[in-house]
């Protein structure tokens, strides 16, 4: 296909002159600041309307005493009652710290198991592209999907896994449960979530392993340095920065964590597994409590907030290496 | 040199990003730390008021100049 460009001042059929220099004018009129703006307009609209809007409006709820189920009584301003209510309720205080065993548990499970098998993934070996894609699937799936098919794997009558333990110490299968104990159900949420995402750490790992450059190994193989000696004093300082970044990211998203663990224990036995973000949800959507469940999820939104900043700082410093 | 400019270099000096920042996000880590420790609700109470303050602070202090 062959395109004429016409030049400015061709005369276009149709169209008459004055007309067409107008058009030309408003359009040259623009500036580039003008047009990045109207390009990036709908964006800010859509995230006022469904982010802005509803963190503002969940900030206002926080000072009152709604109750949903309770929903004919009129709104009454509270003041900061519901976030006195939470930071002196033991109950929150116990699902905080249910919350912190869980992130300090499965993020040092992940960084070990993850920082172990991106060193085995780092070697060139025969299939390591296959057993690469073989690590990261469970990394892809969908929480839901990881919750249902763990709770699967873990029931303790037709479930594969107790077969394998009785397999390995001669226990019954049927004689234990790892999500309806409350010994074993709090492990079993740290083991599939370590499961689930010890890949994402050890892509992360890697990518730092594969930035330490050759000539230091090099330089350090000359010296006559051990294999351990090289380890403790290139790999792992060089790496440290990219195991901090994978720390801080698991770690806020582990704090967050309620899919996978609703659907693996709903928080049972008991409360034995109920994470902060399951007290949000009963709190909000079983006792209809929303002034309060606001107030919870600002403390916890402000926390993840920091953190965050925290993360990102993290985050420029690995950059500017 | 005048009086204005030794205030500004004054100022200019305690308004410097990298401590200011490293104190934000120390009282961040600590909020968090009294957010989720067993010993103590006392500490418990007032970890959010703390990691509100490191959070404000934080987002005040890194428009300060290097």
């Amino acid at each position: 296909m062959t395109t004429i460009l016409q030049p400015d001042d061709a005369i276009i059929p149709g169209v008459s002159e004055p007309a067409k220099s107008r058009a030309t004018r408003r359009v040259r009129g623009l500036s580039d600041r003008t047009i990045a703006w109207l390009f990036v307009a709908p964006t800010i609209a859509l995230l006022l309307v469904i982010n802005i809007f509803p963190l503002a409006w969940m900030i206002r709820l926080s000072f009152t005493s709604l109750n949903l189920s309770m929903s004919y009584l009129p709104l009454r301003f509270v003041g900061l009652d519901n976030f006195t209510d939470i930071l002196t309720d033991e109950d929150v205080w116990f699902r905080l710290q249910t919350t912190a065993q869980f992130v300090i548990w499965s993020v040092a499970l992940q960084v070990v198991v993850g920082f172990g098998l991106a060193l085995l993934i780092n070697r060139q070996f025969r299939g390591h592209s296959f057993w690469t894609t073989i690590i990261l699937l469970p990394m892809m799936l969908s929480p839901a999907v990881v919750g249902n098919f763990w709770t699967l794997l873990l029931q303790p009558q037709i479930g594969p896994f107790n077969y394998l333990i009785s397999l390995f110490t001669g226990v019954p299968p049927s004689s234990f449960s790892m999500t309806g104990q409350v010994s074993l159900a709090p492990w079993t949420i740290v083991l599939v979530d370590t499961w689930m995402w010890a890949p994402y750490v050890m892509l992360i790992c890697l990518a730092g392993l594969r930035s330490i450059p050759d000539y230091i190994y090099e330089a350090a193989e000359v010296d006559r340095a051990s294999a351990w000696r090289q380890f403790w004093s290139i790999t792992l300082p060089m790496t440290v920065p990219f195991l901090m970044l994978a720390v801080l990211f698991r770690a806020i998203e582990n704090f967050k964590m309620f899919d996978m663990v609703n659907l693996l224990t709903s928080g049972g036995p008991g409360s034995t597994t109920e994470l902060v973000s399951i007290t949000l949800k009963r709190a909000a959507f079983e006792k209809w409590r929303t002034g309060y469940s606001s107030a919870l999820a600002i403390i916890l939104f402000v926390t993840v907030f920091g953190a965050a900043n925290v993360y990102v700082k993290a985050l420029n410093k690995v950059k500017q290496r | 040199m005048s009086g204005s400019a030794v205030a500004r270099r004054g100022v200019s000096r305690w308004l410097r990003r990298g401590p200011w920042e490293t104190g934000a996000m120390t009282l961040i880590g600590g909020g968090i730390i009294m957010l989720v420790q067993p010993w103590s609700i006392d500490l418990y109470s007032y970890s959010f008021a703390t990691i509100l303050a490191g959070t404000v602070g934080y987002v005040i202090v890194s428009h300060f100049p290097e």
